[in-house]
């Protein structure tokens, strides 16, 4: 009676190991999996946000235009980051980083020179048009900031235990932050009418 | 006018550690617990209420029918009920596009579908979110508080109620409120019962039930207004947490709370049965805070959290 016990858990708990390991693998797994997901579906919506911002730059211009007849020049370069942002944004983080904080700037720009523009500041169209680029702006930064959030808590799944081996197993590596190029861009965008 | 951007960066040292469907696993965990708990409660005082009448699964089988009717009819008033009870009305895009633009925002920082605005047409401030998943849940605000409000204030106010949208704390509220509606209900057939039962002769065994019994009837109704309470004031440290990390921006929260706690015109739509709802308890005796039994934590000991959590 004793000898069939001992072979049955012999037989037994090898059995069970095997099948809570299997059982924590899948769990782990589909963990990481979501994880990655959760990553690329908070970046679409970076690029979601960034459409919105060149479909409302071309307004902005325009509205702009009748009012700033000498400042040809500031108006072209907006456009022109828009379009060169446009052109990258299927490229690589980096380069599409640069081209959207070189957008910033231009349009940063532009909205100090609109400050010696009385009758611009008080437009309708120009405070409705604001208000649309102040909260694009802000879309921006917590769709990013969303973003930074997901992958900090991917990687974190990827480098702890268990995630790490299952991570190592399978090949899942890393995520990468989005971070701006250099510290000037850490500040607040001041837009002022 | 002078607004204020963020710029991306980092995830700070207040970044969430979970994300909104992790959130949601985790409260559906804990309503669980809960609702074993207060079943629990409710199987307890019903069992010991049949007992003194010598039929101890009758008194159960009305405590659990309590139990379901209290839950039945606090799913049934949904976000439109709620919303109606407090004289509020749904607000159209073109009304008031910085608030819809805020709550935009505010839904891509958390990672959450939109939920809808609505509007209470008085001049106290308050604000509130109700709703049960994503597609039900929606965010009330009063003209008052609106007009009062700065972009970035508005922005913290409306982040502390999309904060409890994503922490489920419609869910919670409702299984406490079932709680507290089920035990008084128990508690009062339990003072009847002791009236009757004082006039008859019975054996040992019905005593001793009487005697817990009263007990139960006069700590029980206290214990789960307790329970509820201090419930409610964990939830709202809470959003104001979440409100934080959606937005980066403690100092907004703390004047917003700031400019709440200056304004006492009470909320005239208010009552007892929606006061947790709001960002401040819109009683105006109330908005001081304190004491045991009070839904919102004083708001003084809110901001002292938020500028230690954050400063």
């Amino acid at each position: 009676m004793t000898a069939f016990l001992f072979a049955s858990l012999a037989l037994y708990i090898p059995i069970g190991v095997v099948v809570l390991t299997i059982l924590i693998l899948v769990v782990v797994y589909n963990g990481l999996v979501s994880g990655r997901n959760e990553t690329e579906n908070a970046w679409s919506q970076v690029d979601v946000q960034l459409k919105r911002r060149y479909d409302l730059i071309p307004n902005l211009v325009e509205t702009a235009k009748g009012y700033m007849e000498h400042e040809k020049e500031t108006l072209e370069a907006v456009i022109k980051a828009r379009q060169q942002a446009i052109s990258v944004a299927d490229g690589s983080v980096v380069d599409q980083a640069k081209a959207e904080n070189f957008l910033s700037q231009t349009l940063r720009s532009l909205f100090a020179v609109t400050e010696s523009y009385p009758d611009l500041k008080a437009n309708q169209n120009m405070l409705a048009l604001q208000e649309e680029l102040t909260s694009t702006e802000n879309r921006i930064g917590f769709a990013r900031q969303h973003f930074n959030d997901a992958v900090l808590r991917y990687n974190n799944r990827v480098q702890q235990f268990p995630g790490v081996m299952v991570a190592g197993m399978f090949g899942f590596s890393e995520g990468e932050f989005f971070e701006l190029q250099d510290e000037g861009q850490r500040e607040p965008v001041q837009v002022k009418f | 006018m002078v607004e204020t951007v963020k710029a991306a960066k980092r995830p700070a040292r207040h970044g969430p550690r979970v994300s909104f469907i992790e959130l949601q696993a985790r409260n559906k965990r804990r309503s669980f617990i809960l609702v074993v708990m207060m079943l629990g409660i409710v199987t307890a005082i019903g069992t010991t209420l049949g007992a003194t009448w010598g039929c101890w699964w009758l008194g159960l089988l009305i405590g659990l029918v309590a139990a379901i009717i209290h839950y039945a009819a606090a799913r049934m008033s949904g976000t439109r009920m709620v919303m109606a009870a407090t004289g509020a009305r749904p607000l159209g895009k073109r009304e008031d596009p910085q608030l819809v633009n805020v709550i935009e925002e505010i839904a891509i920082s958390a990672g959450m579908p939109c939920p809808a605005i609505w509007i209470i047409e008085e001049d106290s401030s308050n604000a509130f979110a109700t709703g049960f998943d994503r597609d039900d849940a929606a965010v009330a605000i009063t003209r008052g508080l609106r007009h009062k409000l700065k972009r970035d204030e508005l922005q913290a106010v409306i982040a502390h109620e999309i904060g409890h949208i994503r922490n489920g704390d419609s869910g919670y509220m409702v299984l406490m409120a079932v709680l507290v509606g089920s035990v008084a209900l128990l508690a009062d057939i339990g003072i009847r019962t002791l009236r009757h039962g004082g006039r008859s002769r019975r054996g040992g065994a019905q005593a001793v039930g009487l005697i817990v019994l009263l007990v139960l009837v006069v700590l029980a109704p206290l214990f789960a207004r307790l329970l509820r309470a201090a419930v409610s004031r964990q939830r709202e440290f809470l959003a104001d947490a979440t409100a934080v990390e959606l937005t980066r921006q403690p100092q907004a929260l703390v004047s917003a709370l700031q400019k709440l706690t200056a304004d006492t015109t009470p909320l005239v739509a208010a009552n007892r049965a929606t006061n947790h709802l709001f960002i401040v308890n819109p009683m105006r005796r109330a908005r001081a805070g304190g004491g045991a039994l009070s839904t919102h934590p004083p708001l003084a000991a809110r901001i002292k959290r938020i500028e230690d959590l954050y400063s």
